[in-house]
């Protein structure tokens, strides 16, 4: 290369050799880096088929969603007054109970069961467990009390409990994911 | 690297002389850990603790091959496998008790050694690096021991695993694709049983590259002593073998007592039953809790229950956390006072005795208990006051003090100032 426009031949070879392991060494990583994201069998084993016809007014089950447990809740009318009587503006995190559930099927609360602090399974879906100071659910691991909507109201949790994406396939029979 | 009295490494033997023309690894080993090495002569028994740390990595590194003889890492026997090992492996029991109990006192170890340079200001100029390499072994150790007590796959191991992978979803915008990477799923489950296996058995060597960073910083300005009186003569230090090595050999005595007592009486005293409970996905434990070397900086973690500004409660509180630790790495320069060691310094003295022991004592004694009142509340309080401690009284404190006048050298500082006392010039 002419010496008048700038470049050494040299410069060029250095820059060039140097960009092309850059470029390579990108290469690499991604492999490296793409390997440890979830698999494709893990992501296949994402969608669940719940039959509800048994779950009673009061009570709630327990699924299993991508490998965590999802609440299933048949809310009481009480329960259900209990979580439109509060101002959704003066929460943490505010929804209404009508943003969280279906329309015209308000009394099915369903939130996966993982504690939006750090991920462990609240109680208050099993028969008889404690559920909290706002009948909904009790993390035991920090003290998270959720409400009848599952709404985080008291404790270290940020977030309400997430609602998964679903609907009603039928009225008996609930499709996750 | 060394004082100019250090005796030289001469070869007698001609396998020795032709061996040191071509590798000379045991040149390297005399002026490292033998004759070579000159160590102030007035070492306490603090200073046995850095030897113990090493043979408590030899212990799990050579416990933690056989164990890794007799696992599988898959969620479907990793559990059996080790009930397999205690039960009908030879000698399994022993292996595995061996590296459990191994861990904790690898930790008990590390905290007095750290703790000895808290105290003995063995972070100060010149040996900054030997402390921040030394911090990075910590953090290193920490993640090693999380990941091994994964790898049962029993109930805390899973929550432990889930709570903890957790913290990162914490992160603002990248924290769920960051956790479900680090998993390679949306919960804990094979694909984090396997690279957890994976990590813990990688993550030894690492350490064992940085200790041995650790030490070469340590030996080109030499070790510290209880005075903080940096080396002045020949009369201030001995060489390390005979010595230190016999010095060393005692402590190795007195350590193994009490840590056969455990492994053999009390296996299973810092475990938690929970734990002989297979991992139950559906189901969290009544009372999660880590083991108990993190109990203090769990505590700093659940401190944080409120909104600060515009910062989430879990962030705040996961920042805080890391934050308890990464404030060590800023020590050498939060710590201006030029005097190293306590014993001339009155008021950090009691600082160190009547503010920071105290203060972790609450806060180890707070992360192990439930995550409800009063706990929180003093937890709070204590982690405020261990924050303040590294971030407003340490450098007040290096500011105004007056401390007491420093012995003329280290053979002073033994001795006396009794002109009787001077050894010979050439002793």
């Amino acid at each position: 290369m002419a010496e008048e426009d700038g470049v050494r031949r040299r410069d060029f070879i250095n820059v060039a050799a140097v960009s092309a392991a850059g470029v390579a060494g990108i290469g690499v990583v991604i492999p490296l880096v793409s390997q440890m994201s979830a698999s494709a069998d893990v992501l296949a084993a994402s969608t669940t088929e719940v039959d509800i016809s048994s779950v009673q007014t009061g009570q709630a089950i327990k699924a299993i969603f991508r490998k965590q447990p999802v609440f299933i809740r048949n809310l009481t009318q009480r329960e259900i007054d209990a979580a439109n009587a509060v101002d959704a503006a003066s929460l943490r995190d505010p929804q209404t109970l009508e943003e969280r559930t279906k329309e015209g099927k308000t009394n099915w609360l369903i939130t996966m069961g993982v504690c939006t602090h750090l991920g462990c399974v609240p109680l208050g879906a099993g028969e008889g467990e404690p559920r909290g100071e706002f009948g909904g659910y009790f993390c035991p691991c920090h003290g998270s009390h959720y409400d009848t909507a599952a709404r985080i109201r008291k404790g270290p949790a940020p977030l309400n409990l997430q609602v998964p994406d679903y609907e009603f396939t039928s009225d008996t029979v609930v499709t996750i994911g | 690297m060394s004082f100019p009295w250090a005796k030289e490494y001469t070869p007698s033997h001609p396998f020795m002389k032709w061996m040191d023309e071509r590798l000379p690894v045991p040149r390297l080993v005399y002026n490292a850990v033998g004759g070579g090495y000159e160590v102030p002569r007035n070492l306490n028994y603090f200073w046995n603790f850095g030897f113990l740390a090493g043979l408590c990595l030899v212990l799990q590194i050579v416990t933690g091959i056989v164990m890794a003889m007799h696992y599988a890492a898959n969620t479907e026997v990793a559990f059996d496998t080790i009930e397999h090992t205690v039960r009908d492996v030879n000698w399994g029991w022993l292996m595995r008790y061996a590296h459990a109990n191994g861990a904790s006192a690898f930790f008990v170890v590390i905290y007095v050694h750290i703790f000895r340079g808290f105290y003995f200001g063995s972070y100060k100029a010149p040996r900054e690096m030997v402390w921040l390499l030394g911090v990075v072994i910590f953090l290193l150790m920490m993640a090693t021991a999380f990941m091994g007590y994964v790898l049962p796959w029993g109930q805390m191991s899973f929550w432990g695993a889930k709570v903890i992978t957790g913290l990162f979803s914490a992160i603002p915008l990248v924290g769920e694709p960051l956790q479900q990477w680090l998993l390679g799923g949306f919960a804990p489950d094979n694909a984090a049983l396997n690279r957890f296996f994976s990590l813990h058995y990688l993550l030894p060597f690492v350490i064992v590259g940085v200790v041995i960073l650790h030490i070469w910083a340590l030996h080109i300005p030499g070790s510290s002593n209880p005075t903080g009186v940096e080396v002045k003569s020949e009369s201030d230090t001995v060489p390390f073998y005979p010595y230190y090595v016999a010095k060393d050999g005692w402590a190795i005595g007195v350590f193994a007592i009490l840590y056969c007592a455990m492994v053999f009486f009390a296996p299973n005293y810092l475990g938690h039953p929970d734990n002989y409970i297979p991992a139950n996905p559906m189901s969290t434990p009544a009372h999660i809790v880590p083991e108990w070397y993190f109990w203090p900086f769990y505590a700093i973690l659940r401190a944080f229950t409120q909104d600060f500004f515009f910062i989430p409660a879990k962030l705040m509180g996961v920042l805080a956390m890391f934050g308890a630790i990464l404030v060590w790495f800023f020590l050498p320069w939060l710590d201006k006072s030029p005097i190293r060691s306590s014993s001339y310094r009155p008021l950090y003295k009691k600082f160190f005795w009547f503010g920071l022991i105290p203060t972790m004592a609450v806060l180890f004694y707070c992360g192990g208990a439930a995550a409800e009142e009063p706990y929180v509340m003093i937890s709070q309080i204590a982690a405020l006051y261990y924050f303040a401690h590294f971030l407003i009284i340490l450098p007040i404190v290096s500011a105004i003090e007056k401390p007491k006048p420093l012995p003329f050298s280290i053979t002073e500082a033994v001795l006396g100032k009794d002109e009787d006392a001077k050894l010979e010039p050439s002793a």
